[in-house]
């Protein structure tokens, strides 16, 4: 661009004034700033008393969940796709073949170190039948790093946990804003 | 404190002038004003700072390397970690070089969320700067005035995409979700709501005389050293520098929005403290236009291309749906990149944010380099610094915004 171009904007220094060099207008002028947000709402949260409130708990990345069928056996079929996906490499499962005839194969053993794993989300988007999503826990503390593997029943119980306030994420991506609804948003 | 002389003394004196009263001193890596974890190896004369070395490493990560084992949807979770204050601007940035070593375009609607998103992360930016700015300089009330509107961005970000700051939000030719009616009436709460913030942040530093005197005439970078040294973002546009790569090289859909560069002369702490709020308001109008216009369609590309997973709907009920999506994970059966060279940048809230992919036939690049601005800019702090008080290093420091995470890699 050239320094002509209209579309540059040069900025001006604020003129101090005699009001800044006294100092002393300037200063009631920052007080009366400062006392209006006395007034304002406040933004602080008093965690853990008070909980942050999440804006789309059926996106938010916390805490892993595996997911239970109607009959409640797990639902995942070992299919690795998590594992394979996942950038911390933090998945492992072993498979063995399923009691089930529904299927082929189920995980004999589901763990999850959640102390690689950097919550990115990437499992939930990989997974083809919905076994494995993330919640909205977000304070997860151990007293050991043991504590923190995740096995199985450990998730499934995650899942047991929270199946009310999140149902299994039905429909993948959220469906796309219409034009109408965004017209009458804008109203 | 002994006065010993040391190397770096030696090297700044005069030949054979002896300097006795030149000693050095260990600025950071642990210290409250060295944002991060920098380190600076000062030469001092009595509290005037003869010459700096810095010393960069301590937060190396190894993370090019990383790139080169994982894959380009993969390595988006890394760049969230450089420049961790405004992580979707480099999500935007990666995603941009890898989409062009494809040879692919990302449908409109996903183009304009990205800018939502590159805007509201420059916003972002900009407000830690210049709070840390005032912070740093003894305004505790600027810098929490500049964190509550960021505490927004977050909240906003998280309604998004599910995390607050590792965003993750791009995948190649999409993104990882379409924003909800939740997230857009968010932003739009936002555009209202932060000329407000602006006018406060204007009204309490630019014409308060302690803020003023910390910050004018201090750190002075020539328009001709800026370009010699590299320098690029709002550093460079401070001293005078018309170059903006949302104008001069557009990307994504820059070109539907109007938008003004902004730039001052002077090319001290001040004017790049006032260059960054100026941008932050062409920033809320950007944001504001992209979301009064936000295209409807789809966000992600066609599962055609074989680069992003298909929608779930395709996936349960569609044979194809769910070959594609197992053959796009799997790892001998993913996108296939060419066997080219690229150079990408973009104009990340710090400056030229580029990255340098050579692909080699797989989803994983042979070489992902990262041109990242804090680098060169932290390559200034001698030259801006040298003359100066120890006490000015904190302003500097403050108004070049630099990030370890970014720097080190
Ligand atoms: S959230 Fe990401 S890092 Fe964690 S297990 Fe899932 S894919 Fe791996
Ligand atoms: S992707 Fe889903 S079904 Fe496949 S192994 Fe992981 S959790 Fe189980």
């Amino acid at each position: 661009m050239q320094p002509n171009d209209p579309q540059v904007r040069w900025l001006k220094e604020p003129e101090l004034g005699w009001t800044g060099k006294v100092y002393l207008p300037l200063f009631v002028e920052g007080m009366r700033t400062t006392l209006r947000h006395l007034v304002g709402p406040k933004l602080t949260v008093q965690s853990p008393e008070e909980r942050h409130e999440i804006p789309e708990p059926l996106i938010y990345r916390g805490v892993h969940r595996l997911n239970r069928d109607e009959q409640g056996r797990v639902k995942c079929v070992a299919c690795f796709l998590c594992a394979t996906i996942c950038p911390a490499h933090c998945i492992d499962i072993v498979a063995a073949p399923s009691p089930w005839p529904d299927r082929d194969k189920y995980p004999e053993s589901f763990t999850i170190d959640e102390l690689r794993c950097i919550y990115c989300g990437m499992c939930e988007e990989a997974c083809p039948v919905q076994a494995i999503e993330l919640t909205t826990l977000y304070d997860l503390t151990g007293k050991s790093r043991e504590e923190m593997i995740f096995d199985k029943e450990k998730l499934l119980s995650v899942y047991d946990q929270t199946k009310d306030a999140e149902p299994i994420f039905q429909s993948w991506p959220l469906p796309a804003v219409s034009a109408e609804q965004e017209n009458a948003q804008k109203k | 404190m002994p006065l010993e002389r040391s190397e770096l003394a030696e090297s700044s004196a005069e030949p054979g002038q002896p300097q006795p009263y030149v000693w050095r001193m260990n600025f950071g890596p642990q210290h409250p004003a060295m944002h991060t974890t920098l380190r600076l190896i000062l030469t001092l004369d009595g509290e005037r700072i003869v010459d700096a070395v810095p010393d960069i490493g301590y937060l190396h990560c190894g993370f090019e390397k990383l790139g080169e084992s994982l894959d380009y949807n993969q390595y988006v979770v890394v760049t969230d970690r450089m420049n961790y204050v405004s992580s979707a601007a480099n999500n935007v940035a990666w995603h941009e070089a890898v989409e062009r070593l494809l040879g692919i375009e990302p449908p409109r609607r996903c183009q304009y969320l990205r800018v939502i998103a590159a805007e509201l992360a420059r916003i972002s930016d900009h407000l830690v700067c210049i709070g840390a700015m005032g912070l740093d300089t003894g305004a505790y009330t600027h810098f929490m005035y500049a964190f509550n509107p960021r505490e927004r961005i977050n909240d906003i970000f998280e309604a998004l995409c599910g995390a607050r700051f590792t965003t993750s939000y791009t995948r190649v030719g999409g993104l990882c979700r379409d924003a909800s009616p939740k997230a857009i009436q968010m932003i739009r709460e936002f555009c209202r709501f932060f000329p407000s913030v602006l006018r406060d942040l204007h009204l309490l530093m630019d014409r308060n005389r302690i803020f003023v005197d910390r910050t004018k005439g201090i750190g002075v970078l020539s328009k001709q050293e800026a370009v010699n040294r590299g320098c690029s973002g709002p550093v460079a546009r401070a001293s005078g520098v018309t170059r903006d790569l949302r104008k001069d090289e557009p990307y994504l859909c820059y070109r539907d929005f109007d938008f003004q560069v902004c730039c001052a002369t002077e090319g001290d702490c001040f004017a790049r403290y006032r260059v960054r709020l100026a941008e932050m308001e062409e920033s809320l109008k950007i944001i504001q236009q992209a979301i009064e216009n936000l295209p409807t369609g789809p966000v992600n590309l066609d599962p055609g291309y074989r680069v992003i997973l298909p929608e779930k709907g395709a996936v349960y009920q569609t044979i194809e749906g769910l070959i594609t999506h197992f053959e796009i994970i799997m790892p001998n059966r993913g996108f296939q990149a060419p066997y080219e060279e690229i150079y990408a940048a973009t104009e990340a809230p710090n400056g030229e944010l580029g990255f340098y992919i050579v692909g080699q036939g797989g989803d994983a690049a042979y070489r992902a380099r990262c041109r990242p601005p804090s680098f060169i800019h932290y390559a200034l702090m001698p030259h801006l610094i040298r003359g100066h008080m120890i006490s000015d290093i904190v302003p500097v420091l403050g108004s070049l915004n630099i990030i370890a995470g970014e720097l080190d890699r």
